[in-house]
């Protein structure tokens, strides 16, 4: 039975094994490969998505628990890649091999919209369930901060 | 498509399409030239030293296109050797794209990305074909205006004369019908626009929106999708297999058994592992089903007190131990490591039996993906096509072909449907090639001054071939595993007698090159017994380097800048530094870790990296490599342990393989010092430096030596 979901905006809906996590859904079924692999057992982050709002890991969330709700993706956090947080990245340059940076990004994006002004205790407490094996977090660190200032100038303007 | 044209010493390459394509083969005498010696690399002369190749392809409206021969794995070799390209051909730098080179050794040599060797082999023949192409744009302008070529400069992809100003892609057919100069001279550095400034990466766009296609985002049509079992035991086998369950779950195609287990193919990636937990699989455990990590460490020390296979003498060490005043004497272990790059290890391919094999791989050794793709279909290696894809990490893990391998036999088992083979994070860390164990038995001594006199290591440790087809490679008759010793063997302190020794103590456990190789123990293992031997004699740790390097300028002048970075010796209150200096990959480290302990727990607050790695390419890049190894090494030494029971690997995932999160890191701050030398390598620079400056700064703190990681084994974290 097809399972119905809002993906970026869109209506779509999949007729897959329910257990079936959404990790795979995403990446096999419909081919949205923005949303990465890491290790199947939330703890790394990598699969890092936001539903309803609330950035939620994949790959452990089995398809019938999205059934009607918002699924927001990397490839949907902005239609032309100006959300905030993507404009510090790309202004700092966060990225080094740049696997887990789809999970980072939508923990950060959902750090922003909970607590515009975070501290650096506010981005370790709720980026820790990110891991980065080239070790990008100094540069996390800054860039979150960066985005909040460019939320905030948007916010003004 | 082309002709090739011989050259003096190169071949460049010409097409027919539209447009100027330079392509150059360097011959390797002159790439050895460039680099520096790394101690035996430890293969057995198997493959050949890389030989780097450049491509650009400069099109009439203008767009340029530079083939990148080397893998991106997060090191930043697509932005740095484009900027090489782009620095001597002086185009505009907006209008570069990039895309990865076809593996070919014809055109290339070979092509793979480990021992930090990028920059290195790339720095002069990339620079020469920017020059060259530029020399021929000109000419082909100073032709076209019938002025002299003297009368023309470039200006940021444009030819700048009395006539006016024509764009590279206006003459770039005309170039291309050019002879190829010779000898094009390259811009001093004092010319150069690009080189040395922190250009922006070029693969963050594409990385920042899941656009980058990464080997496990590879999805050619009709594709199937393949988990393997694997005998938990290293070395078991498949014994018997029922695949009738298996068979049974919804989405699974075929079960088909390999060289290394059963793999299941499905639908979809989590129908191939429900389809592998419902396998019936009989393992014949082979001759390590009882081997333990206890048991290695036994091996070890029983092997310590064998004579060994000499890697560095000076002087009579023996003569000058049992002569000193004042002897100390220390062990040091370290365990087995897992590489655990982010992406795990997975490799996409398609075989037309007899025809063809094309495969999509994240891989640091392509021509070597390429080799075993050919070596396994039995099809002349041209027939088999390599797309290079974005690593997701690599670390030295995708140095091994063992997953592409698996995936060709598995494609075999389907002709004509692409498969994508897939390994958990389970298989991955129990699967691994991993950084051996290994264990030291430290003598030395102090004279009556205080001054080390005598300093002796004798190593016991698994070869780094351990377990693969290629160990006969490392070490043997008498020569210790090159790689095994480095940073040991390596030794640069003035102590008049010193003896490195190492044996073989190979123990069933797959073993290969992990970021930084030997130097990741070696270093802790050097560094650590070095501040012993300054406590012995009542001397500052870096006071003591200094007065034992005075004859290695390189390596005193990033300790002096390390130390005066860090303020060495006037940590704020309840901070404690300790030191580390290390030389390899032809660059210069050195590093001060600052701790905090509360209630017996140790906190690194700052971590203070100097280098020398010769000339800077990109200054941003070079500080990401460095902080990239200071938290790799950090999670070694907090934290790192691959333990061994049953012959099986104890850790599965990131809850019991714990490695460095955000919350954990410390301010690290880089002095990456550009000089005038050889270029160095970059990408495992820092890491060695950070177990013996995070130990050596707990000593200061709390007057305990730790001679064995992770310091969760001291209850230290």
């Amino acid at each position: 039975m097809a399972i119905k979901f809002m993906l970026n905006g869109k209506e779509q809906d999949v007729d897959v094994n329910p257990q079936m996590p959404l990790l795979w859904v995403l990446r096999d079924t419909l081919g949205m490969t923005g949303t990465k692999f890491g290790c199947g057992m939330a703890l790394c982050g990598a699969c890092t998505v936001h539903v309803d709002g609330i950035a939620s890991r994949s790959c452990l969330l089995p398809i019938s628990a999205v059934a009607g709700k918002q699924i927001t993706t990397i490839e949907g956090l902005s239609p032309d890649v100006t959300h905030p947080v993507q404009l510090a990245w790309l202004e700092l340059d966060v990225p080094q091999c740049g696997y887990c940076q789809s999970g980072q990004i939508m923990s950060a994006a959902n750090l922003l919209a909970r607590n515009p002004n975070p501290t650096d205790a506010d981005i370790d407490e709720l980026m820790m369930g990110n891991i980065c094996r080239c070790g990008t977090y100094q540069d996390i660190r800054r860039a979150i901060h960066r985005a909040a200032e460019i939320k905030a100038q948007g916010a003004k303007a | 498509m082309s002709t090739a044209t011989l050259l003096s010493r190169r071949s460049f390459l010409r097409t027919g399409a539209a447009g100027l394509v330079l392509s150059v083969t360097w011959p390797e005498g002159l790439i050895r030239a460039a680099q520096p010696a790394r101690p035996q690399y430890g293969r057995g002369g198997g493959e050949s030293e890389p030989r780097p190749n450049a491509y650009l392809h400069i099109a009439p409206d203008d767009s340029i296109t530079f083939e990148i021969v080397k893998g991106e794995m997060g090191q930043g070799t697509v932005t740095s050797l484009s900027m090489l390209l782009a620095e001597e051909l002086d185009c505009d730098w907006q209008k570069i794209r990039t895309q990865f080179a076809p593996v070919d050794p014809s055109l290339y040599g070979n092509q793979g990305v480990y021992g930090s060797s990028s920059i290195r082999s790339t720095w002069t023949p990339l620079r020469t074909v920017g020059a060259t192409a530029r020399a021929m744009l000109l000419e082909a302008a100073a032709r076209k205006w019938a002025v002299d070529k003297s009368q023309l400069r470039t200006e940021n992809g444009s030819i700048v004369g009395p006539p006016g100003k024509i764009s590279y892609g206006s003459v770039a057919e005309a170039a291309a019908a050019l002879p190829i100069p010779s000898g094009v001279p390259l811009k001093n550095p004092q010319q150069f626009m690009l080189i040395g400034k922190p250009v922006k990466r070029l693969d963050t766009h594409d990385k920042i929106c899941g656009r980058a296609q990464f080997g496990i985002d590879a999805r050619p049509d009709g594709l199937v999708y393949a988990v393997v079992a694997r005998c938990p035991v290293f070395g078991g086998k498949v014994a018997s297999f029922d695949a009738t369950k298996t068979k049974a779950v919804p989405g699974v195609k075929n079960v088909v058994q390999i060289s290394t287990g059963v793999a299941v193919i499905a639908d979809n990636t989590w129908n191939a592992i429900q389809g592998r937990k419902a396998l019936e699989i009989k393992w014949d455990e082979g001759p390590n089903a009882a081997q333990t990590s206890a048991k290695i460490s036994q091996l070890f020390a029983e092997r310590a007190q064998q004579p060994g296979l000499v890697g560095k003498s000076n002087g009579n060490a023996q003569q000058e131990l049992s002569a000193t005043s004042k002897k100390i004497e220390a062990v040091y272990e370290v365990p087995y490591l897992a590489h655990s790059t982010m992406e795990p290890l997975n490799c996409t391919a398609v075989v037309h039996p007899n025809v063809s094999c094309e495969i999509w791989a994240s891989t640091q050794m392509q021509t070597g993906s390429r080799a075993i793709a050919a070596q396994t279909t039995g099809l002349p290696p041209e027939k088999v096509q390599v797309n290079t894809m974005y690593m997701g990490g690599g670390f030295g893990r995708r140095g091994g072909v063992d997953y592409v391998r698996e995936t060709v036999e598995i494609a075999q088992a389907v002709p004509g449907t692409p498969v994508k083979l897939t390994w958990t994070r389970e298989d991955d860390m129990q699967h691994d090639t991993y950084r051996p164990a290994a264990y030291v038995k430290f003598s030395g001594g102090v004279g009556a001054d205080g001054w080390p006199t005598v300093f002796v290591a004798n190593m016991a440790c698994p070869s780094f071939g351990n377990g693969t087809a290629e160990d006969s490679g490392f070490g043997g008759g008498d020569h210790p595993d090159g790689v095994a010793v480095e940073g040991l063997s390596t030794f640069e302190y003035d102590i008049p007698n010193v003896l490195v020794d190492w044996r073989r103590a190979n123990a069933g456990i797959p073993t290969s090159y992990w970021r930084s190789v030997g130097y990741s123990q070696n270093t802790f293992f050097c560094e650590c017994f070095v501040d012993e031997l300054a406590a012995a004699g009542g001397k500052d740790p870096v006071e003591l380097r200094r007065r034992l390097l005075a004859n290695s300028p390189r390596l005193l002048a990033v300790l002096n800048e390390a130390a005066a970075k860090a303020n060495w010796g006037k940590a704020p209150a309840g901070r404690f530094q300790g030191v580390a200096v290390c030389n390899h990959i032809g660059s210069y480290f050195a590093a001060v870790a600052e701790i905090s302990m509360e209630k017996g727990k140790v906190r690194v607050e700052r971590v203070v990296c100097a280098s020398d790695s010769g000339p800077i390419v990109n200054p941003s890049i070079v500080r990401q490599q460095l902080e990239s190894g200071v938290v790799y090494g950090l999670s070694a030494t907090l934290t790192g342990a691959i333990t061994i029971d049953r012959g099986r690997v104890v850790q599965n995932n990131f809850n019991d393989y714990q490695v460095l999160r955000i919350n954990d890191m410390p301010e690290i701050e880089i002095v990456a010092v550009a000089t005038d030398n050889q270029p160095g390598g970059i990408g495992e620079a820092s890491v060695p430096l950070v177990a013996p400056a995070v130990c050596n700064a707990i000593f200061a703190a709390t007057g305990k030596r730790v001679r064995r990681l992770p310091l969760t084994l001291e209850g230290l974290v």
